[in-house]
């Protein structure tokens, strides 16, 4: 049986991630237990971890830092053990090595980029709303093959440092990073759980891989 | 591009959904949950629940209507009325909500958005605003258009984007209920100096009205009640309507 934890440090809706894992599981009949949790026994012992993540850059670090081990535990499921791991939205940020979201703050450093503000003078912030997800040919990753519609609500992005770490691209004034990607880890700036059938179907491949 | 967002708003009572008229005359059109669940599955963008029980136990009956729905629907929620601290926003997010709209408490206490957006972050922080003319300005309105304010609503809308909120809904009380179009005038001013997503309501009564809230009022979202509740009209031939005159629209 698969064990997927979301990890909860007190950011936002939650709810919405775990119901869609829920909902997936129901409807593939997937043997899966999913877990809101920020036990370092649940990170442990889990076959797939999602870091969801809203509001500001800072405060999201400084809810994971809280739980003392959590990010060690976090460390040593993704970069040791090499297990399925995905952040979403400010979970996504969080994989960079740093942001310049209100100062300049230390991100977990697992996929080499910086996080900034979206470039553009006449650009409505947050980029709110439905927007076309293209992923990078010639890359192959398990959460999309085709280009679809997904929501996003950000107003800072994922500038990576290393192109080969882009899965997808998404047009907002400029060309950013709406997925990222490195061997076990993945990263999506937009929200599945709230993207409708291909938000499902992106998760369903995460839990597959 | 972003994609114009097409938002269904139901308005719920005691845990079932009305519309109101004018903000009048009541009619009861269902479950919230089935209904939010068809328009997902319909096309629609993004759902809205506006809370209109007047009692603060029937409050706590959106939590769970809100829970129920998070179950089964995976666009995002916003959820207004009657929202006046921290911790009913708290309650409402834990529940599944993804935005929230703040009226008469913001009108009240402005810096309940200051507070609620570096807590939550801005992008949950919907500000709703009721404006209606007189004398060649629009005023605010509170407690459901019920009470007016010496509050002009170009100037409110800039403070409260100052304050931190992350999207206008915006509603004309002259349109509500007309069924002859947004109030573009009045949106126009406002997307003249708006850097936050606005929500055009009030007003919408056919297909070119979605059209001219966009390229009139310059709305990054359109908001609509009665016209889909009595199936006058769907959320997919709005769609289409807009696609084939070139609005970006989420197929």
């Amino acid at each position: 049986m698969k064990k997927i934890t979301i990890v909860d440090y007190g950011s936002g809706n939650v709810l919405s991630a775990q119901k869609s894992f829920v909902k997936i599981a129901k409807d593939n009949n997937i043997d899966v237990e999913v877990l809101i949790s920020k036990k370092l026994s649940d990170v442990k012992d889990s076959t797939h971890i999602v870091l969801p993540g809203q509001g500001a850059f800072a405060t999201c670090m400084n809810g994971l830092k809280k739980t003392d081990g959590l990010i060690d535990e976090l460390c040593e499921f993704a970069l040791i053990k090499k297990k399925p791991f995905l952040g979403i939205c400010v979970g996504m940020q969080m994989l960079a090595n740093m942001s310049e979201e209100n100062g300049v703050h230390e991100g977990l450093g697992w996929i080499d980029g910086k996080i900034k503000l979206l470039p553009g003078d006449n650009l409505k912030l947050p980029h709110m709303g439905w927007n076309l997800v293209v992923p990078t040919i010639s890359k192959y990753n398990n959460l999309i093959s085709n280009k679809n519609d997904y929501y996003f609500v950000h107003s800072y992005y994922f500038d990576c440092s290393n192109k080969d770490n882009i899965l997808a691209e998404t047009k907002y004034g400029t060309n950013f990073a709406s997925i990222v990607g490195k061997e076990n880890i993945y990263g999506v700036q937009f929200h599945p759980e709230k993207s409708s059938s291909q938000g499902l179907n992106l998760l369903k491949g995460f839990i597959k891989v | 591009m972003v994609k114009t967002r097409i938002i269904p708003c139901l308005d719920v009572k005691d845990g079932r959904v009305v519309k109101g008229i004018n903000f009048l005359n009541l009619i009861d059109a269902g479950d919230p949950v089935e209904q939010a669940k068809h328009y997902s599955e319909n096309g629609a963008d993004e759902i809205c629940f506006l809370d209109i029980s007047a009692s603060l136990e029937n409050r706590d009956t959106m939590v769970s209507v809100v829970e129920n729905t998070a179950n089964e629907v995976f666009i995002p929620l916003t959820v207004g009325g009657g929202i006046s601290s921290i911790e009913n926003i708290h309650a409402l997010l834990k529940a599944g909500a993804d935005k929230v709209s703040i009226n008469s408490a913001a009108i009240k206490n402005p810096n309940i958005i200051r507070e609620a957006s570096d807590y939550f972050g801005n992008q949950c922080i919907v500000v709703a605003v009721d404006a209606k003319k007189s004398q060649n300005d629009w005023y605010v309105y509170s407690h459901g258009g019920t009470k007016k304010t010496d509050l002009l609503a170009l100037k409110w809308i800039e403070k409260v984007q100052n304050l931190g909120a992350g999207e206008i809904l915006l509603t004309s009380m002259d349109k509500d209920g007309t069924k002859s179009g947004f109030d573009n005038e009045l949106l126009s001013k406002v997307s003249e100096f708006l850097k936050i997503p606005l929500i055009a309501s009030g007003g919408v009564g056919s297909l070119d009205h979605f059209y001219d809230g966009v390229v009139k009022g310059k709305a990054d979202a359109l908001l609509a009640a009665s016209v889909f509740h009595f199936n006058e009209i769907s959320i997919k031939e709005v769609k289409k309507y807009l696609r084939e005159r070139n609005i970006n629209i989420r197929d």
